[in-house]
């Protein structure tokens, strides 16, 4: 986030008068008008706004959003995105990558986005499979999805963006998916961490894999499945009725019932974005024993790599004029006299 | 008989050459031995002393080498005269050989005649077999068509700077000071710049200065001693007559970089450059961390690909992109370079060759890039190429590739090599007062009246550059292809054929914007051309004077526009006979002159990590010329 002048905007003026390009009922446009519900709320600026996308369904994201975009290449995003932030550090940038571009392709510039702490929002649109290209297995397809290139089913273990995230030095990760109401609410709380804030975005890809989220990402009657967590506050789902515990022996979360509301004396524990050890097991928990853990999972900012670097250059230049004549002539010289 | 052609050449190398015109030293030496220092040390006194020069800084691969072995000798010529020298000198006169295998992968190149310097404390019975020599050479007599002057520099070290308490591998490091200091001798070169730099250099550690300097001291008075018996002497090099004003040293890597710096600022611009860790690109990442008073940002990134990338969205957002590495990164760069050319925003991408293909001779110079420049992306994706020639000319044509990048707002790659990134020579500082300014100036209203047009083309035909932040002109721009001025996305048919001409255009105006290609020696008609392009300008220029002084009527034209190629330049090579082109590759320039004029361009290549030598192209100039 930035601390820019906030600038009254409806959800309207986000609108570009382009035509959307997405298959009907696709995920995407569900997030897209998050974003263009959010924009205004935090009082973002269309001139100061900069959406960035790589290669992929998602990436087509930037055309329509009514702020300056630049669509790339496919998986190389983050380093477009450093470069702009550099270079201008008053501009809010918005990634928008998928798993394909972001995990596979990309995998390495998203680590080291994350690990530099680029002030920037990253949303990864999670739909486990290639939808551009048509329907190939992704590096967050689940073991034995049958794809064109996975006729038998996919053989290669799935990656969770969330624990990669984490695991390469994000100080920020969240959750959400396309349909939730509560998407804005992420959206707006990774836009006010200083920093990279990286939010995994369940995205439901209706040609190529349909529901894959449906147990917890349904429109309705997937609640009980959501742990939609909040700092300070127990962890609990299923309407208050189940928490996660800690069992200290064995260093893990369990799921533990709610009698009447007493969380506490059900040992629940209470979230705590700050907790680094927490958020390790939060992004690695398994959906079916557990809820999906939603929400913001780790915020604890750190400075910002644009800050660091406008430091450094600064303590390299203290004392030193722009003087290009004394350059063009630093070192050992000399004169021949005339 | 050889015995005495031998003498004869003796006579006329070293003893008899009063005052030579010019003269070739080599240092060789064990990687660790520090000849690159020496042979640094060395070019600054020269240049003090008023000489022309050119160096040829030639090591290994490997950062340390097993001492002692035939693959880690790491070598140093310089070539200075007292008048113009373009090229590093082909044969040595004078060889500094630290081991028997510095003596061994060097002795070859040394003329006939000439002279060896052998330290023999380092020619034990393990480094000559390292060296693969079953006897020493030094007393073998298969050194007998050169002047030995063998003796234990090791132990004359040690002595040196024993007052100064350093352990015995400490003080043999010192060796290469020694040697200096008797280089400095034989000259007649003043020591005080080099004490000076010791001083400096190990500021921290005076004893170790200190050390240093006796054994600088020590050489040089070794040589006062010696010279009373046997073949050393001192060798007056007179001093060039150059024009007045402020010199310097500088590398093809130095001068790209206060280069690419000046044209940042020439275009009142702050410079972004993204880099990756690269043989022998490297160089300019460490400069220009040194230069960021000048608005200058480096970011050493995580691959070629993301310092490709990242430099184009500082130029997305306003300021210039830069980027910078070798074959095998720019190979990496590619897919980038191709969307800097569809979203056509401004970059310079400088390509300091080295042996290919894939890792190639890492530390060895070669020019075959020439068509991964030109040609080598996906699409019809062509992008303006300019090539240096010599180390001082990398600092004007960086000013141009910024230049061109701005106002054409396009992707530009700079072609240099090994040869230059590494090598010195004097440079009188221009005064910046004289470089003419090219102000950018950004688009900050709409330019299609009530719309904005951000692909609306200008004479040029160059499209505006728009800031992210500035009001009212918020636009999206990607890899798709563009509508006609709106930029927005458009697969039709007849906008892609309108776009890729546009694109291609808009290159090919380049060359109105560019000088008129020259002809730098000879007749602009004739018998026979040399065409150049690169660091091939030094020996082809020197070749082509011989063989014009021999009464042979040919000219050398040397190509800085290698794309697009000067507008005269077709008519020009048809006004010869015969046109030759020598390439440190396999005949790329030779096919694209053939290409784009049909005249029928000879090859001469060379592709084995070494420049080319002047007797080899006055050689090929004669054959040709009949």
């Amino acid at each position: 986030m930035n601390e820019l002048t906030s600038i009254e905007t409806t959800l309207k003026d986000w609108e570009t008068d382009q035509e959307v390009r997405w298959c009907p009922g696709c995920g995407d446009y569900a997030i897209l008008k998050a974003v263009q519900r959010t924009l205004p709320q935090i009082g973002a600026d269309p001139k100061n706004t900069v959406f960035v996308s790589g290669i992929g369904c998602s990436s087509r994201f930037p055309y329509y959003v009514e702020s300056y975009g630049f669509h790339t290449i496919h998986g190389r995003a983050p380093a477009f995105a450093t470069g702009i932030k550099l270079a201008n550090p008053e501009l809010d940038v918005w990634l928008v990558t998928g798993d394909g571009d972001g995990m596979s392709i990309g995998g390495n510039h998203t680590m080291h986005i994350l690990r530099r702490n680029l002030d920037c929002q990253i949303m990864l649109f999670n739909n486990e499979i290639y939808g551009l290209t048509k329907g190939q297995s992704s590096p967050t397809s689940r073991l034995g999805t049958p794809s064109p290139s996975t006729p038998l089913g996919s053989v290669d273990r799935p990656a969770l963006p969330c624990a990669f995230a984490l695991g390469s030095g994000a100080r920020f990760v969240a959750r959400g998916f396309d349909v939730s109401k509560k998407l804005p609410e992420v959206l707006k709380a990774a836009h006010a961490h200083k920093g990279a804030a990286f939010i995994e975005i369940f995205q439901n890809c209706i040609v190529y894999n349909k529901d894959v989220f449906h147990d917890f990402a349904a429109p309705k009657g997937a609640e009980d499945q959501q742990l939609w967590l909040e700092d300070g506050e127990p962890m609990l789902f299923a309407g208050g009725t189940k928490g996660l515990a800690c069992d200290n022996e064995e260093m893990a979360l369990n799921v533990v019932d709610v009698v009447d509301g007493d969380w506490e004396a059900a040992g629940v524990m209470v979230h705590d974005t700050k907790n680094r050890s927490l958020a390790h097991m939060l992004v690695e928990l398994p959906f079916g024993p557990f809820p999906m853990a939603l929400g913001v999972l780790y915020d604890d900012p750190r400075p910002t790599f644009e800050s660091v670097v406008a430091e450094e250059r600064e303590r390299s230049s203290a004392g030193k004029e722009p003087n290009l004549a004394k350059l063009l002539g630093k070192g050992q010289s000399w004169t021949v006299e005339g | 008989m050889a015995t005495v052609s031998a003498e004869q050449d003796k006579a006329a190398a070293v003893q008899d050459s009063a005052e030579p015109e010019a003269v070739v030293v080599r240092f060789a030496g064990d990687s660790g031995d520090g000849m690159q220092l020496t042979g640094g040390q060395f070019t600054l006194s020269t240049a003090l002393a008023g000489n022309d020069l050119a160096t040829f800084p030639d090591f290994p691969a490997e950062i340390r080498a097993p001492q002692g072995t035939l693959f880690g000798v790491s070598a140093f010529q310089i070539n200075f005269g007292s008048s113009d020298i373009t090229t590093a000198g082909d044969a040595p006169d004078v060889l500094v050989a630290m081991n028997p295998a510095a003596l061994k992968t060097n002795v070859d190149a040394l003329k006939p005649g000439g002279l060896i310097i052998a330290d023999t404390g380092e020619f034990t019975k393990r480094n000559l077999d390292k060296a693969k020599y079953d006897v020493s050479p030094i007393d073998d007599g298969s050194l007998s068509k050169w002047d030995v002057l063998a003796f234990d520099i090791s132990a004359m070290t040690i002595e040196a700077v024993k007052p100064f308490g350093l352990g015995n591998k400490e003080a043999l490091r010192c060796k290469n000071m020694w040697t200096l200091g008797l280089a400095l001798w034989m000259f007649d070169r003043d020591r005080e710049p080099v004490v000076q730099w010791l001083k400096n250099k190990f500021a921290n550690k005076p004893e170790v200065a200190d050390a240093n300097i006796a054994a600088l001291n020590a050489g040089h008075a070794y040589g006062e001693t010696a010279e009373l018996s046997g073949p050393l002497r001192k060798i007056q090099v007179e001093a060039l007559e150059a024009e007045p004003g402020l010199y310097r040293t500088v590398t093809g890597a130095e001068a790209v970089s206060i280069g690419l710096v000046a044209g940042a600022q020439l275009a009142g611009l702050s410079m972004f450059f993204g880099g990756y860790p690269i043989t022998p690109a490297s160089a300019i990442l460490h400069n220009l961390t040194k230069m960021k008073e000048f608005g200058v940002t480096t970011f050493q990134a995580e691959d070629e690909i993301a310092a490709i990338c990242a430099a184009i969205g500082a130029s997305y957002a306003g300021q210039l992109g830069v980027t910078s590495s070798s074959g095998p990164g720019i190979a990496l760069k590619g897919e980038a370079m191709g969307l800097a050319i569809m979203t056509e925003l401004p970059l310079v991408i400088v390509n300091s060759q080295r042996g290919g293909p894939s890792t190639g001779l890492p530390t060895k110079t070669e020019q075959s890039d020439l068509y991964q420049a030109i040609y080598g992306r996906n699409g019809d994706a062509p992008l303006p190429v300019i090539a240096a020639r010599s180390p001082t000319d990398a600092f004007e044509c960086a000013i141009e590739a910024c230049r061109i990048a701005v106002q054409f707002m396009t992707p530009v790659i700079l072609l240099t090599d090994g040869y230059i990134a590494n090598a010195a020579e004097p440079w009188k500082v221009p005064d910046p007062e004289t470089f003419e300014p090219f102000p950018v100036s950004f688009l900050d209203a709409k330019n299609g009246g009530e719309k904005l047009l951000p692909y609306k083309r200008d004479d040029r035909g160059a499209r505006p550059w728009i800031k992210p932040g500035t009001p009212d002109l918020m636009h999206r721009i990607g890899g798709i292809e563009k509508g006609i001025d709106t930029g927005n996305i458009d697969y039709s048919a007849e906008v892609h054929q309108a776009q890729t001409d546009a694109r291609r255009i808009k290159v090919e105006n380049v060359a109105d914007a560019t000088p008129e290609q020259d002809v730098c020696l000879g007749g602009s008609s004739g018998k026979l051309v040399v065409v150049g392009w690169g660091s091939t300008y030094g020996p082809i220029h020197q070749a082509v004077r011989r063989a014009r002084a021999r009464g042979l009527d040919v000219s050398h034209v040397h190509v800085r526009h290698i794309w697009p190629l000067p507008r005269n330049l077709g008519d020009l090579l048809k006004g010869y006979d015969n046109v030759l082109v020598p390439e440190m590759n396999s005949g790329q320039f030779k096919t694209v002159l053939r290409d784009q004029f049909l005249v029928d361009a000879k090859p001469f290549n060379k592709i084995s990590g070494q420049p080319f030598t002047i007797a080899e192209l006055e050689t090929a100039i004669s054959e040709l010329h009949g």
